[in-house]
């Protein structure tokens, strides 16, 4: 393939993949994310685009189950090994460090606290949620391999809670992401999350939770929603 | 820094000679330096804070504290409550210490309102008694904590089991693990229970235990000796330009301490003398926040013996749904377990506070101070200073 | 303490002096006067701690009163000098060269009541809110339950009852309500 046709076949990529993207007129960008020129050292100039040069526009695949006793074998395996992301969004974060010491012990469930997306696949949304935080949260939540799971902690998550009239903090957080297990209380106790983290096994087991698939379904909903609260957006639609 | 306990001395040639302030101009476009995230979603970081680092190898040269991560708008929200439904609201404000604003949102109204003297003596013994097992709570995940920033994670550990035993009693007391509303306008919402105090004394005796195994392993340790020791020095005259307050200005000399500058509750009943050093460096923190852990130890003792046996709980106020407090404004403080917090409260005359600002040790302590402290250190130690000036994100931003 | 009000006010000409505690003195100054006088406070009368820098929103007079609390470290007293500003213009003359910490203060109450501090450092700069639009959040005329209303999803059966109403209901079912508890309630 000639040097031409790689040139080609890349800006028809990338046309492709900001075609994926959804308009939004109020999408706001960052000066330093804006699309610029650059005198490269041989002189020629090449265009920068930062978001979709460093991250990929594409929008999330479902995948369908295998179906039979293969996908019985990997949901078992799955709900064995669910690996926390060590994000505490709010301030129900502080009953996780009583669940990892001895006296609640959460690995003899199989249930440990991993400290990147990329290794962990459950997201424990821990409390209430600022928009700030339902930014780096979204990013967080498409960074994580599927099949992934998130569970919703406090009252916070369900209608607010406590904080139903803050100008600040989201009301219902399944407008914006899947939801598998909601945990009631303010905040719940280690118990609760204990008993949460049960629940979410038995659904894995019974091939329920597959939230990620209905975010890949249902993307132009979710996005529209995220959208509409997040001002300072200056991001791709999909972080991968 | 390295040279005082390992015994030897690093050639000095050797080391990079390079200076760095805080007015250091930096040109990102020259590729000398790189601009680094850490946080909100980093397991190190103390809460959801994020630090924009701009780096040169290993070396920080800029740090920018960006909060905002938990912003709730509890000040806003307090302004259309009444005094008593703003009151759970209110103390939500700070997990890790939430009983501190308890204490200060009933006080400032019970000011503000008259009826200031009209706590029963019963009472106010028991709300030391909270305040107090806040403090040891706070102190409990503190002080391990600051060894687990140099990866020392058995004292984590041990500390959240304690933590945990502490918060079993604070059950028995209040009916909840982490957010009590036990303090409120007028007294306290209930009697210590049977048996509490012979129960607290067993914890207090696996808390001793704990206190001493913690010792050697923090502070006979090489790795914790050679890393904290020099490492985030604050000197006697930043204490007064930064606002700096609490363990992090008594661990470089400046003794300052609400309990005995301006005693409220009983605390000058109280036989103690906050503990101090004069490094000012993690390792000094670090000491004296241990120190404190014995002393709060004590303090909880003497309390349990110094109170009277029984007595009145609550004294007689107002029907809270109807209730007008005049206009007037006040600022209450006390000691936690961070330093001085306090609470700025204005009454217009109607039944809902006109304005809450509260002062917590971490808004000055993590953003003005750790911004400049940062300059020059190693990125590897970004997490050993933000624990070391208690970093508290959630009362910062409230 | 009182010597130093006295000596202040002669200086000065502050108005409004209450002594809220024997440790704790509130007083307004002149816009003017402000900055110097928290300046000689810090230099000649040992003021050197600062606590708290506040702003209340007095809408209904067309005002921001902003605070500026000092501590005295020797005498354990409190002081607290409030400054009138004009809400339709509101600006204030930086302080940020007095304390550290100042500026993060003034870059607090610029993001949440719009006010301006000329020449701070990044008080243009985001402290809280990320992209906000609408008018400052803590201004008195920003109501938060409307805005939280229109912009989130809020749960359609979430309830909201009178707490009078509902203890009443609740506690005494019987009881016939009083003229006194018709007049309280209104």
């Amino acid at each position: 393939m000639s040097e031409l046709d790689l040139n080609d076949k890349v800006s028809e990529m990338l046309a492709k993949s900001e075609a994926n993207v959804i308009k939004s007129e109020k999408t706001f960008i960052h000066p330093e994310d804006e699309v610029r020129e650059v005198v490269a050292p041989d002189g020629s100039i090449i265009k920068i685009n930062p978001i979709y040069d460093y991250f990929s526009g594409e929008r999330p695949q479902e995948e369908k189950p295998r179906g039979g006793i293969v996908e019985k074998f990997l949901n078992w395996a799955r709900s064995e090994s669910i690996w926390v992301l060590g994000f505490g969004t709010g301030c129900g974060s502080i009953e996780i460090p009583p669940l990892v010491t001895p006296r609640f012990d959460m690995f003899r469930f199989g249930i440990q606290m991993r400290p990147t997306p990329r290794q962990s696949n459950a997201f424990i949304i821990s409390g209430y949620l600022s928009v700030k935080t339902l930014k780096r949260v979204i990013r967080t939540y498409e960074q994580m391999p599927a099949p992934k799971y998130v569970i919703a902690l406090g009252s916070c998550t369900i209608n607010g809670g406590m904080y139903y009239d803050s100008y600040s903090t989201i009301n219902r957080l399944d407008k914006y992401i899947p939801v598998d297990v909601y945990i009631a209380g303010c905040m719940p106790r280690p118990e609760a999350l204990i008993a949460g983290f049960v629940k979410l096994k038995e659904l894995i087991k019974e091939g329920k939770a597959e939230k990620a698939n209905e975010y890949a379904r249902n993307f132009d909903e979710y996005k529209a929603n995220q959208k509409k609260i997040i001002k300072d957006w200056s991001m791709p639609d999909y972080n991968w | 820094m390295i040279n005082k306990f390992l015994g030897f001395k690093p050639d000095e040639k050797l080391l990079p000679s390079q200076t760095v302030t805080t007015d250091t101009v930096i040109d990102l476009s020259s590729h000398k330096y790189q601009k680094i995230w850490l946080g909100p979603n980093h397991p190190g970081v103390t809460g959801n804070m994020s630090v924009e680092l701009t780096v040169q190898g290993n070396t920080i040269m800029k740090a920018k504290t960006h909060v905002g991560y938990l912003h709730r708008g509890f000040e806003k929200l307090i302004e259309r409550r009444l005094f008593v439904q703003g009151f759970p609201t209110s103390i939500r404000m700070c997990v890790a210490e939430p009983d501190t604003n308890e204490y200060l949102i009933a006080r400032s109204t019970e000011e503000l309102s008259g009826y200031a003297d009209a706590v029963p003596e019963y009472a106010n013994w028991l709300r030391m008694l909270s305040l107090e097992m806040a403090r040891l709570q706070g102190l409990l995940r503190g002080v391990p904590g600051q060894g687990g920033t140099f990866a020392l994670g058995i004292g984590v550990q041990w500390g959240v089991y304690l933590r945990d035993l502490i918060l079993d009693r604070f059950e028995e007391l209040t009916g909840a693990r982490v957010y009590h509303m036990y303090i409120i306008p007028g007294g306290v919402r209930g009697n210590l229970p049977e048996g509490f105090k012979k129960r607290m004394e067993e914890n207090l005796v696996e808390i001793d235990e704990f206190i001493i195994r913690i010792k050697k392993l923090m502070f006979h340790n090489s790795v914790f000796k050679t890393r904290a020791v020099g490492l985030g020095i604050i000197t006697p005259d930043m204490v007064d330009k930064y606002g700096i307050v609490g363990t992090n200005a008594r661990a470089c000399g400046v003794k300052r301490d609400v309990r005995k500058d301006n005693p409220y509750l009983y605390y000058d009943k109280l036989d103690f003398d906050p503990p101090t050093a004069t490094e000012g460096d993690v390792y000094a923190r670090t000491w004296v926040r241990w120190q404190e852990l014995i002393q709060t130890v004590d303090l909880i003792r003497q309390i349990m013996d110094k109170m009277p046996e029984t007595g009145d709980i609550r004294a007689k106020m107002p029907n809270v749904l109807n209730w007008k407090i005049a206009k007037g404004e006040t600022y209450v403080r006390l000691e936690s377990g961070r330093g001085e917090y306090g609470m700025y409260y204005v009454t217009d005359g109607s039944d809902k506070p006109r304005r809450i600002n509260l002062r917590g040790p971490s808004y000055n302590h993590a953003i003005a101070l750790f911004e400049d402290m940062l300059v020059g250190a190693d990125v590897a130690d970004v997490h050993a200073i933000m624990v070391s000036v208690q970093s508290c994100p959630p009362e910062i931003e409230r | 303490m009182k010597t130093i009000i006295e000596k202040l006010n002669s200086k000065y000409n502050l108005q409004e002096i209450v002594y809220q505690r024997d440790n704790l003195v509130f007083a307004a100054i002149n816009k003017e006067n402000a900055i110097d006088a928290v300046t000689y406070l810090r230099d000649y009368e040992g003021f050197s701690h600062f606590v708290l820098m506040s702003c209340v929103d007095w809408i209904e007079d067309g005002k921001f009163q902003l605070l500026y609390l000092l501590n005295n470290p020797t005498l354990k007293s409190d002081l607290g000098l409030k400054v009138y500003i004009d809400r339709n213009n509101p600006e204030m003359v930086s302080a940020h060269h007095l304390w550290k910490q100042i500026w993060t203060y003034q870059r607090e109450l610029k993001e949440a009541f719009g006010i301006n501090f000329p020449g701070s450092p990044r008080v243009d700069e985001n402290f809280v809110v990320e992209g906000w639009t609408d008018i400052p959040h803590m201004r008195r005329d920003f109501d938060t339950h409307e805005y939280a209303q229109k912009t989130y999803f809020p749960r359609g059966d979430r309830k909201t009852n009178d707490p009078a109403e509902y203890m009443r209901k609740k506690l005494y079912p019987n009881q016939p309500i009083t003229a006194k508890q018709r007049k309280d309630d209104k």
